[in-house]
């Protein structure tokens, strides 16, 4: 699959509908900064995107997405709120399946607002729906936030909470972890044997050898203190941790979802503005003519691939065409304005389409 | 028509394959002078001997400019995407023993486990501001490696040499290497991690699987491997 004229006349049909709604056209370099890319997606990135050098300017990347070029661009020089549509190539190493393309077009939408989240979240929803209608789509959602909130809502420790919510995104380092908090999983021999003679207070530094490298004794001694002060903490209880599984498992119609979400907010009671936040916008959804009614939900979804989103995430499908990606795909990503922002955030949600999807699709349709 | 058997060029690598090939029937030798990059197959008709970098051996395969080939499994996941598609195993050669492993200075008595990598990763990028690094020229095995068991906050910085040093100069905080038996890890003060072992390599024939197999390749393979009892 590579990019043909009539997908290059999809982006430019689907970005003036963008266009049409109040967003403003922006452009963004194809290199982009590598340090920014590796600090936000961790070493993983280099697997997926093109590095290159520059003499000048040091370690590039292609584009791999445009998010992150057109925060940065906002954080730096825009004026809240703002709505905003581009189109071009993203590049993306394959490692995996020669099949799929390492260059193709993305066309997207992002709003930066702070005055009502639900409704910008319904915006976007709603207006990709509207644009894709013709293909006869199947619609996924999902809600990080949900699962941040029960995180959250936990009764143990920042420190412990703080690392469920770093792995986040990958969900079997964040189940091993959960395992251990929650006393599941027997400890490591080697995590046992140190605790002991810490509580012995024996010389843990005896026959190691000299000081080596940059990360100092005082920094594994603090690394030990956190270990010993946890070790002391209860685990996790047994009806959390399954509370913890009932919401990671819910996987239905929308409004199906409210109500379990509300059941399960009596017995955890600061998941509750979360499930405030998925109640209106589920309302702001069906005043765009959203039929929430029919509309799938997994509170799972977009966890193990969307990884700065951190609420109200989405994708469309192309049913019986698992040969496919995703046509459409967004969502919500706060955190991600705190962390380009330098010390500024502000609400944003926004999503992509892949215009070579849409005329493959148009073609089958016609 | 003849088929191409590329072999290690130099050293231990190069000798023992070929003690390896005669202890099975085929006799492998250099033409030439101690120089000349060539070499000669006798006890089986049609295969010529190609003497390559062992380095290399993984992309010749890859792009079937040679049939068959010798090399260490490391470099095999190493050097190819998808090496299963590209090249087939066809037989452990019992030597060029290595396994690739992460190890930690020995100072860090609180890091025994990935585990603890990963939490130690993250209090280091706190504490310093840039991700923690690990020295290695095995990039794609190791980040695949990392990501697999969700170790992050990590970067990987390239050592093609001397690797084990690199925490003493400062260039890195822990590394990931081939040892054979850890001598030279425990004399640079490091410790390989308890579920650290990333893969266990050694010499192994290969098989291109994009290379010309014609009826007659296959007939001169099958002799081969009929010659060497590995037709079973």
């Amino acid at each position: 699959m590579s990019i043909t004229s009539e997908a290059r006349a999809e982006a430019l049909r689907l970005q003036a509908f963008f266009a049409a709604n109040g967003a403003k056209p922006v452009e963004t370099d194809i290199l982009q900064s590598a340090e920014t890319l590796l600090d936000l997606y961790g070493e993983d990135i280099r697997a997926r995107a093109y590095v290159t050098s520059d003499p000048m300017r040091g370690e590039q990347m292609l584009r791999p997405d445009f998010t992150v070029p057109v925060v940065q661009r906002h954080m730096a020089e825009g004026a809240d709120p703002a709505r905003y549509t581009y189109a071009g190539e993203v590049f993306r190493r394959q490692e995996v399946d020669d099949r799929r393309p390492s260059e193709f077009l993305q066309v997207g939408y992002e709003i930066f607002d702070r005055e009502n989240p639900a409704n910008a979240d319904a915006e976007v929803f709603a207006l990709f729906q509207e644009v894709l209608s013709p293909l006869g789509l199947r619609a996924a959602t999902g809600d990080i936030g949900i699962l941040k909130a029960a995180i959250l809502g936990l009764s143990t420790t920042e420190r412990r909470k703080r690392a469920l919510l770093r792995h986040i995104w990958r969900p079997r380092r964040f189940r091993s972890l959960l395992d251990r908090f929650g006393d599941r999983k027997p400890m490591p021999d080697s995590r046992k044997s140190l605790l002991k003679a810490a509580a012995a207070g024996k010389d843990l530094f005896a026959n190691v050898g000299p000081e080596n490298g940059v990360r100092s004794k005082a920094e594994v001694q603090a690394r030990i203190e956190v270990l010993v002060a946890d070790s002391k903490e209860p685990p996790i209880s047994e009806s959390e941790v399954e509370l913890l599984d009932d919401i990671l498992s819910i996987k239905e119609k929308m409004p199906m979802v409210l109500s379990q979400l509300l059941d399960i907010s009596v017995d955890m009671p600061t998941i509750a503005p979360a499930v405030q936040r998925f109640k209106a916008r589920q309302k702001a959804l069906a005043e765009r003519g959203v039929d929430v009614d029919d509309l799938n939900f997994e509170t799972s979804y977009g966890r193990a691939s969307m990884e700065y989103y951190d609420g109200f995430v989405f994708g469309f499908y192309a049913s019986g065409r698992a040969d496919l990606p995703p046509v459409a795909t967004g969502g919500r990503y706060d955190a991600l304005t705190a962390v380009l922002g330098g010390g500024r955030e502000i609400p944003a949600v926004g999503g992509v389409i892949r215009p070579e999807v849409v005329s493959i699709l148009r073609g089958d349709v016609s | 028509m003849s088929i191409k058997l590329g072999v290690p060029s130099k050293g231990r690598l190069m000798e023992k394959t070929f003690d390896w090939f005669g202890n099975h029937g085929v006799g492998l030798r250099r033409s030439g002078g101690d120089r000349e990059y060539a070499g000669a197959v006798d006890g089986v008709e049609g295969v010529e001997l190609v003497l390559l970098s062992a380095g290399e051996i993984p992309r010749e395969l890859a792009a079937g400019r040679i049939h068959l080939g010798v090399t260490g499994t490391d470099l095999v996941r190493e050097k190819l995407a998808n090496w299963e598609n590209r090249v087939a195993e066809l037989a452990p050669m019992g030597f060029g023993h290595a396994d690739l492993v992460i190890a930690v200075p020995t100072l860090w008595v609180d890091v025994d486990t990935l585990d603890d990598l990963d939490a130690a990763a993250a209090a280091f990028r706190k504490n310093h501001g840039y991700r923690l690094r690990i020295a290695t020229k095995y990039h794609r095995l190791i980040r695949e490696f990392l990501k697999d068991n969700g170790v992050a906050d990590y970067q990987l910085i390239d050592s093609q040499g001397a690797t084990e040093g690199t925490v003493k100069n400062e260039t890195a905080e822990a590394v990931a290497d081939i040892t054979s038996t850890g001598d030279t890890l425990r004399a640079n003060h490091l410790k390989i991690l308890a579920d650290g072992l990333v893969h266990k390599s050694q010499a192994t024939l290969l098989k291109s699987r994009k290379a010309p197999w014609g009826d007659a390749e296959r007939e001169i393979l099958n002799a081969l491997l009929g010659k060497m009892g590995l037709d079973k």
